[in-house]
């Protein structure tokens, strides 16, 4: 069911969590809250599930007004941080709890059940206590009993915190193919920039209680609508320049032209590390310099070189690596760096 | 263990030597009644001349001794049912509140072990003389609530503090009312709490003396029997009595272990 | 759009509104047979005006007498059970399994024994014909038994035996959270045994051991039974001399006096140990 927030408002004391958020979650859609701690994430996730009421604004799911609803008649499945799987019970009671709750026969639970465990491939731990299970097992019957019951809505409060990095990326995948499959509406909530632009259909980013910018992943990846954005999704080079007309003094780079002039003045430039070339690469490139290698730093797949251009400010690139390739450059050497316009994105002051 | 071996220095066997002398110190008196409980002698004698059953047939065949000890066990029954549905929803209100002032009522809820229980009898008795609940074993029983419920508040507290509250939040979410969230998912969790807390209140109220010496009046508990007895003359029908109650009490104790896991460790540490 | 906001806040309110409805029989129960009686019995003190009755408790020398020998019980209750409980509490986080279940035991079975039973227990074993004398007279080590029960030593013993418990729960408490890594630590950087108990151990096991002493020292300041029953007439403590006031005297007013100075007492050291301590509290440790 499609999921509209509008003019949300809660404080704290004297602490406004949020201050006016608007969003709408399209039926079917897979919407991330990405921000980092503080920014009103949990806050926004509560009111939907219910767990707080805003001071202001209506939370509406479907063609229905739920901002007083309690949680229990909101008909939103969530999975929680820590799961909060019931110790007590076993996997397939707590499974059965929410269609328990709602009067569903016995046998149409039993079934109901056996489903959601064939679904996400527990078939044979029905029995199991919570703790006899591990980790990546226990997200899985978090996510089970949060849609078992049909929920117009699933929300996901970073349910991967908990898990070491090659667990956390299957499972995300497998989320997001269970999501797909089933159509359902969601609203996950991660301060994980990678895992937003892994999963999302959209992004909205949260900071001081505001969602900052909302979009497509690509889109809030390459066109960040404020400094803020740039530098917390991916890494960034964020250079302050200088614009007049279509033309742009970059320091150490000299004057480049851009496709469409920005508001004459200073300005921020942001350049992805991977747009920036190097050496016989650049020499190609319409905007050049030369730069010394400061630090080399091996990531596997890639490598992070960080140099300081003459004249310039510091610069990060990051290069493709093949196994057999050599490290580009030792410390200390002078390398030829450049770009082209296109690679260059202007972000708004604000 | 050969590890545990060679880290047992002369400290550790010293540690271990002193723990075991406190530990028979305190089994000791426990032990020493048993076999003057089951002594042919009349006067108290150590080592027993013989073996007899006759104290504990004295006690089982004297209604006296009988009607203290069915009252004492009344009167701790209720004690623990009235103790129990009044404390644990206080202890709710004293973990839960997010009121300023929630501290005030916490220390309310633990004063009655803190004031002199002497204090508290005298001034009970006070109210209860003109209320004319003297004698009556139910005013015992309304009374040593007031004693029982700091343990349970206490105990049950401490749990209810360890206690994830995310659960109870996520029965909610999947459409339980909060009171069967409670019933199904914390309570449940409670449970060693519940047990040592029940049972901390049923002896405290079976064990307590001060409080039935003012207002049992002529119907006396079996502490009130028992101190007359020992006041007056000492035959080793006390032993007998109090035998019963050191069988009572392991028993409990066992059952306690088998049916609330760490119930026994939560009184232990708390 | 927006709904009014009265009705926004009810949430928490509500909330805050049902915990109440939920401790409410239980307050009432404290206030109508705790606080309003004792606070009655205290205002008895002064009921005539004055504050004779009170004057009396703290210039009568033999009053005074008894309130500093139930001091001094107190004090050295507390602590001959801390000397005793600390090392049973240290042993009971190094014991195995089958030492921790025979030491927990060895603590709760008194702990939930009768005092009647127990102070029953000492005075078979203490009396002048009782076990320890009668053993030692077959030994042939005395000739004439012992004086151990009424006086202050048996009274001392059976108080030490009910009050040990209470000692050694918190001080294990307080044992158990250190966290095991830091003792690790310590030895990791040098530190012998004895530096590691010195400057690691014993100064974080301190609250538990301040909760314990505040408990014991309070408890027996309140002692009743005990020490009427072993110190047979030769020691008295201020809780024996209120029931005394009572039931002989019928003198209400002193006895309420009496009932103001020993509360008052018992607060103050329960309060100073708590400020010594920081937060250090008996209700939830």
């Amino acid at each position: 069911m499609r999921l509209e927030v509008s003019g949300i408002v809660k404080r704290f004391g004297g602490v406004t969590a949020l201050n006016g958020v608007d969003l709408a979650v399209e039926e079917g859609e897979f919407l991330t809250i990405l921000g980092p701690s503080g920014s009103g994430k949990t806050t926004l996730l509560k009111s939907v599930a219910g767990f707080e009421v805003p001071d202001e604004g209506v939370v509406r799911l479907g063609d229905q007004d739920v901002t007083m609803a309690p949680a229990r008649h909101r008909n939103v499945g969530m999975v929680f941080q820590n799961y909060a799987l019931f110790p007590h019970l076993t996997v397939a009671e707590n499974l059965a709890f929410p269609l328990q709750m709602r009067s569903v026969g016995k046998a149409e639970i039993a079934r109901r059940v056996k489903e959601a465990l064939a679904l996400v491939e527990l078939d044979a731990f029905a029995e199991r206590l919570p703790r006899q299970l591990s980790g990546g097992q226990q997200q899985r019957v978090a996510l089970a009993r949060a849609i078992i019951f049909g929920p117009a809505l699933l929300l996901l409060d970073e349910p991967f915190g908990a898990l070491d990095r090659k667990l956390r990326e299957s499972l995300q995948l497998e989320v997001r193919r269970l999501q797909r499959r089933l159509r359902l509406t969601t609203l996950f909530i991660t301060h994980d920039q990678e895992e937003a632009l892994i999963m999302s259909d959209r992004i909205a980013v949260m900071d001081k209680g505001r969602i900052q910018q909302l979009g497509t992943p690509s889109e809030v990846y390459d066109f960040p609508v404020s400094r803020f954005v740039a530098d917390f999704i991916g890494e960034s080079n964020l250079i302050e320049g200088t614009a007049q007309g279509t033309e742009v003094y970059v320091p150490g780079f000299g004057a480049l032209t851009l496709p469409q002039a920005p508001a004459s003045g200073p300005v921020t430039l942001l350049l992805r590390p991977e747009a920036l070339r190097l050496g016989a690469e650049a020499q190609a490139a319409p905007c050049r310099a030369q730069a010394t290698v400061l630090e080399t730093v091996f990531l596997g797949l890639s490598v992070k070189l960080r140099l300081r251009p003459e004249g310039g400010p510091d610069l990060l690139a990051r290069l493709p690596l093949r196994p057999s390739d050599p490290p580009p450059a030792p410390d200390g050497a002078t390398v030829t760096i450049g770009f082209a316009p296109g690679d260059i994105h202007v972000v708004p002051r604000g | 263990m050969p590890r545990r071996e060679r880290r047992a220095g002369l400290p550790a066997i010293l540690l271990a030597c002193f723990a075991t002398v406190v530990f028979v110190f305190l089994m000791l008196p426990l032990l020493v009644v048993f076999p003057i409980s089951v002594s042919s002698a009349a006067y108290l004698q150590f080592p027993p001349p013989g073996f007899s059953w006759q104290w504990f047939q004295r006690y089982f065949n004297d209604p006296d001794w009988i009607d203290a000890t069915i009252r004492s066990f009344k009167v701790a029954a209720v004690c623990t049912v009235l103790a129990m549905t009044l404390g644990v929803p206080l202890s709710f209100l004293l973990v839960r509140s997010r009121r300023r002032g929630i501290w005030i009522l916490d220390r309310l809820a633990a004063a009655p072990i803190i004031v002199p229980t002497i204090i508290l009898s005298i001034s009970i008795y006070s109210i209860f003389v003109r209320l004319q609940l003297i004698g009556e074993w139910y005013g015992v029983a309304i009374a040593h609530t007031v004693l029982a419920l700091p343990f349970v508040v206490i105990l049950v507290g401490a749990g209810l503090r360890g206690f994830d509250e995310s659960q109870e939040q996520a029965a909610i979410g999947l459409g339980a009312s909060w009171p069967v969230a409670v019933w199904r998912i914390t309570l449940p969790q409670l449970r060693p709490s519940l047990i040592s807390a029940g049972f901390l209140a049923f002896i405290s109220s079976f064990d307590e003396l001060v409080v039935a010496m003012f207002l049992s009046g002529a119907s006396m508990t079996l502490p009130k029997k028992m101190f007359d007895n020992i006041m007056m003359e000492i035959d080793p029908t006390i032993a007998a009595v109090s035998v019963t109650q050191i069988l009572l009490v392991a028993l409990c104790l066992g059952l306690t272990a088998l049916f609330g896991k760490g119930a026994l460790a939560t009184t232990m540490s708390r | 759009m927006s709904s009014p906001a009265a009705d926004r806040a009810s949430p928490a309110r509500r909330r805050e509104l049902a915990l109440l409805l939920l401790g409410l029989p239980a307050l009432l129960l404290l206030g109508v047979l705790f606080a309003w009686p004792v606070l009655r019995l205290l205002s008895m003190s002064v009921a005539d005006g004055t504050l004779h009755q009170l004057e009396r408790v703290v210039l009568d020398e033999l009053y005074v007498q008894v309130l500093f020998e139930s001091l001094k019980i107190a004090g050295l209750v507390t602590v001959i059970c801390l000397a005793l409980a600390y090392p049973v509490a240290l042993w009971l986080t190094k014991a195995g399994r089958i030492g921790l279940t025979l030491g927990m035991f060895a603590l709760l079975l008194p702990f939930w024994t009768s005092v009647l039973v127990r102070t029953y227990a000492w005075m078979v074993l203490l009396g002048r014909s009782g076990v320890i004398n009668r053993m030692l007279r077959d030994l042939g080590i005395i000739e004439y038994p012992l004086p151990l029960l009424h006086n202050l030593g048996g009274v001392l013993i059976g108080m030490v035996h009910v009050l040990v418990p209470y000692m050694v729960f918190p001080i294990y408490a307080a044992l158990l959270r250190i966290d095991p890594d830091l003792p690790r630590a310590a030895e990791g950087l040098g530190a012998s045994r004895w530096a590691i108990f010195r400057r690691v151990i014993l100064p974080l096991s301190l609250p538990g051991v301040a909760a314990g002493c505040a408990l014991v020292f309070v408890l027996s300041l309140g002692f009743f039974i005990t020490p009427a029953l072993l110190g047979g007439g030769q020691v008295m403590m201020i809780a024996m001399l209120i029931e005394q006031q009572v039931r002989e005297l019928l003198d209400w007013p002193f006895a309420a006096a009496l009932s103001a100075v020993l509360l008052a007492v018992t607060l103050v050291v329960y309060a100073a140990i708590g400020r010594l301590t920081k937060g250090a509290r008996l209700a939830s440790p």
